[in-house]
């Protein structure tokens, strides 16, 4: 029987991969995509914490958190490629624009 | 039915200045040239027509000479707290008389205006504002209430300043109605204190409740609360030390100054201490430092008068001394004697201003007597109603001015009895003959003789002011009758039921020789005349030396405030726009703003434009807050 | 038994979110991203969220990344970093921040976990997470459609050729 600290631990290491790819990439892509896995993290986390509490809210958030993360990649992709379009690079250190 | 008229006409007399204020204020410039006077002049006399009216209708209510005060409630003004105004007014033998005299002679100003403005560019403007005086100074006298008085009072000073400025685009004029302005509001302000000690201290500002209140207030507080009003009276009513304002008024037109010095304004002092004469028969200090202050003025304003150059400055000293003896007479317990002379003094300075105004008109605005004389011979009709004015001004019998005086004159000497003191006596004897000396001067410097510049070619005033001259010339000569003894002295008799007396009364005190007393004032007066003719004949000025000079510079007081008031204020006011508002109320300003700058510039080294970086601080606060917990935990 | 399949499971997704991290080719990132999600719905499965794991595999693996790697063909060479790095000290500051992260993250879910009581009949299966979304979480399953309909809109107005813009 696999205890649930090993499943959070997993989620928390899960997460900070996800929060230093946000920090040290830059592609626009790459940064997505770990934004994606620090949502799968938390899921994880979730997951754990319904089968623990034997509470089947946490499952229905994960499933509200697809949703959300769909709209978010569908959105966010079509941004990218916008700035594509007008910058010729999917480099975020290149929008810097709003600086002061 | 008596009853209904006193409560329709006496405000009614109110509204038709009202009515003819808004009619040439706000129409002005659409009315033929010739209607704004017209319409001032049938509005000030729908006034006086309405005053008469309720004067008749309360002789018929009021038994006999018994006095009654009927307050006339109009609605609720102000309440706030403890404090409710009602705006009400009031109708007493004390406010008949000042109402008949402002709307008598404010009429006949009017009517005179009609000639004298005729050539003014925007009569309009000029007939709004001297309808508005005559409202404001109705209101003053009919008030009810010392709060409606006030609003009276200050709406006087406003339009004082407007007058006297009415030529706005000449500096002097400008310049002077800003000081009758300001030294209007010194003495204001004093009184307004003296309003505010009476209703903290009474509860009150109705001017019945007050006179029935005046026995429960303390000895001090009585005394003080005079004294405050007294020094909004002397600024009002130009007594020494705030009397400055007044000889600078001549700037305006010459019937502004006739509505100011006989009608309107400088009358509102006197009145307002026989209003209260409660308040100030029974606090006998306060009525010595009025009766002293008076005297001063009076002896210093005639001497003044004495020698200065311009016609009108020599009236403007003579108001300023009449009204000395105006308060000599409140001073020494006898309001209904100040009053008379109130009465008297707005028929004779009226016609001597409208005489001088006739004059000015004739002579293309030449007002300095020492360009004038020979004039008698072209100006006929104003040269006689300038000497009966005169006449009356230096108390020669029969005019109206020798009754009034003659009987302030008794009263002062019974008040020598009572307290000893028997300067505001001798003052005002001396005044008399002084009064006489410089009135005689400014007759025959104005009138007798060879004329200063021949080339001149006066022509006598049209009718219109003729007949308003004419009007006042009678009631110079007949108006003592009002309250000479032979007559049976109405005036006194209808007043003194209201204005009171004395505690001890005139019986209890030793009578003053009356008989005596009254050759005094006629020896004084006729010497005086007879100084005046021997030392001026021909037109001559006499060399005084030092003491010429002296009067000239009108006792160096004007000179002693320019130093000591108006040239340091003048540079206060000059280090305050210059280097205090640059330096320290915009350098405040400034500094604030580029201390901000310099923040924002050091802030704005934090906005990189990196979203990493922005994720980064988000990470690192997330990681001290946890922290943070940790550690609490 | 169940360690058998959850060691290899974590070591999976552990591995694929560093390669998420590392990779230096956005698809290699991609695919990547798919060995993690797969992991996942493994370590879903063991948890007793069956329905979840299918929805992981069918939605994630299914539609969000094969969304990144049409992107990613669309843009193709130029889908990655730039030549020169412009924040030098980046790097540094967020290892050491995320460092002290991971450990407070670990000392608070450590504290927050629990033993697992035995799952009831039925748990985490379609209906039972039917049966919650249709009576407690229907407006919040009302507003998610909503929101998926505000996605494609935005989606379609973002990806639309500005006016006049020549085909190329």
């Amino acid at each position: 029987m696999v205890p649930s600290s090993a499943y959070l631990a997993l989620s928390a290491a899960l997460f900070t991969l996800g929060a230093v790819g946000v920090l040290v990439r830059r592609s626009a892509l790459i940064i997505f995509m770990s934004v994606e896995l620090m949502l799968n993290s938390v899921n994880l986390a979730f997951v754990t914490f319904a089968r623990m509490h034997r509470s089947i809210e946490g499952q229905v958030v994960v499933f509200f958190v697809l949703v959300v993360a769909a709209v978010e990649v569908v959105v966010g992709l079509a941004l990218i490629v916008d700035i594509f379009r007008s910058r010729e690079s999917v480099d975020i250190d290149d929008v810097d624009l709003l600086r002061g | 039915m008596d009853d209904v008229v006193i409560r329709v006409g006496w405000p009614l007399m109110l509204v038709w200045p009202l009515l003819g204020w808004l009619a040439n204020g706000l129409l002005g410039g659409r009315l033929p040239r010739t209607a704004s006077g017209v319409i001032a002049s049938a509005s000030a006399g729908a006034s006086f027509a309405t005053a008469l009216l309720v004067a008749s209708a309360y002789r018929a209510v009021a038994a006999a000479d018994a006095a009654v005060s009927l307050p006339i409630p109009l609605f609720d003004w102000l309440g706030a707290g403890r404090l409710t105004v009602e705006a009400s007014l009031l109708v007493d033998p004390l406010a008949l008389v000042m109402a008949l005299v402002v709307g008598g002679v404010g009429f006949l100003i009017h009517v005179y205006s009609i000639g004298y403005m005729a050539d003014d560019p925007h009569p309009s403007r000029y007939f709004a504002y001297l309808n508005l005086f005559v409202f404001a100074m109705l209101l003053l006298v009919s008030a009810g209430n010392l709060l409606l008085l006030f609003v009276g009072w200050e709406l006087v000073g406003l339009c004082s300043y407007l007058l006297i400025g009415y030529w706005f685009d000449r500096p002097a004029a400008a310049a002077a109605g800003r000081k009758a302005f300001v030294v209007n509001r010194i003495g204001d302000a004093a009184f307004l204190l003296g309003v505010f000690l009476l209703f903290v201290t009474l509860g009150t500002l109705d001017i019945l409740e007050i006179r029935e209140g005046v026995a429960t207030l303390s000895k001090e507080e009585r005394l003080l609360a005079a004294l405050l009003l007294f020094a909004g009276a002397t600024g009002k009513s130009a007594q020494l030390p705030l009397h400055i304002w007044l000889p600078d008024a001549m700037e305006g037109p010459t019937p502004v100054s006739a509505l100011i010095h006989a009608a309107t304004m400088v009358t509102a002092g006197v009145f307002m201490i026989a209003r209260l004469d409660r308040l100030y028969l029974a606090a006998p200090e306060a009525l010595m430092v009025v009766a002293t202050v008076g005297a001063l003025t009076a002896f210093f304003a005639a001497t003044v008068a004495l020698r200065q150059h311009d016609l009108k400055r020599v009236l403007a000293y003579s108001t300023i001394s009449q009204l000395g003896y105006m308060f000599v007479g409140m001073g020494v317990a006898a309001p209904s004697a100040g009053i008379f002379h109130l009465v008297t003094h707005a028929f004779f300075k009226a016609l001597l201003f409208l005489a001088a105004g006739s004059v000015m008109h004739a002579m293309h605005g030449v007002i300095d007597m020492r360009r004038l004389g020979g004039l008698a011979r072209p100006l006929r009709q104003t040269a006689g109603g300038f000497t009966i004015g005169a006449l009356a001004l230096a108390g020669v019998p029969p005019f109206a001015g020798f009754f009034s005086k003659d009987l302030i004159l008794e009263h002062a000497f019974a008040f020598g009895i009572r307290t000893g003191n028997y300067l505001p006596y001798a003052l005002g004897l001396v005044t008399a003959a002084v009064t006489a000396v410089y009135i005689t001067r400014a007759v025959l410097l104005t009138f007798s003789g060879p004329p200063a510049e021949p080339g001149a070619h006066p022509h006598e005033a049209p009718p219109v002011m003729r007949w308003p001259m004419a009007a006042l010339a009678i009631l110079s000569v007949a108006g003592g009758l009002l309250g000479a003894s032979v007559a049976g002295a109405p005036l006194l008799r209808f007043l003194d039921g209201l204005l009171g007396v004395v505690e001890s009364g005139p019986e209890a005190a030793p009578h003053p020789p009356a008989g005596l007393l009254r050759w005094l004032s006629v020896a004084a007066a006729l010497a005086g005349v007879l100084v005046g003719w021997r030392a001026h004949r021909g037109r001559r000025e006499p060399v005084l030396g030092r003491v010429g000079v002296f009067l000239e510079q009108r006792w160096y007081i004007d000179a002693l405030y320019d130093r000591a008031i108006v040239g340091p204020g003048h540079t206060l006011a000059r280090w305050l726009a210059g280097p205090f508002d640059l330096g320290v109320i915009d350098g405040a300003v400034n500094l604030v703003g580029r201390g901000l700058g310099a923040l924002g510039g050091q802030a704005r080294r934090l906005q990189t434009g990196y979203a990493r970086q922005y994720a980064l601080g988000v990470l690192i606060g997330t990681v001290l807050i946890l922290g943070y917990w940790m550690l609490r935990w | 038994m169940e360690w058998v399949v959850f060691i290899p499971a974590a070591a999976l997704a552990l591995a694929g979110g560093v390669g998420v991290v590392a990779a230096r080719q956005p698809v290699h990132s991609a695919i990547a991203l798919l060995v993690v999600l797969a992991a996942l719905a493994v370590t879903y499965l063991l948890l007793a969220a069956q329905f979840i794991a299918v929805l992981q595999v069918i939605i994630y693996a299914g539609a969000i990344v094969v969304l990144f790697l049409f992107v990613i063909m669309l843009l193709h060479a130029r889908s990655g970093e730039g030549p020169v790095p412009k924040l030098p000290r980046q790097r540094g500051t967020a290892a050491v921040a995320a460092a002290l992260y991971l450990a407070a993250l670990l000392v608070a879910v450590l504290a927050a976990s629990g033993p697992f009581p035995p799952a009831p009949e039925g748990f985490g299966e379609a209906r039972q997470i039917g049966a919650a979304l249709f009576a407690g979480f229907l407006l919040p399953f009302q507003l998610a459609a909503i929101i998926l309909l505000v996605g494609i809109v935005a989606a379609v107005i973002l990806g639309r050729r500005p006016e006049g813009e020549e085909e190329r």
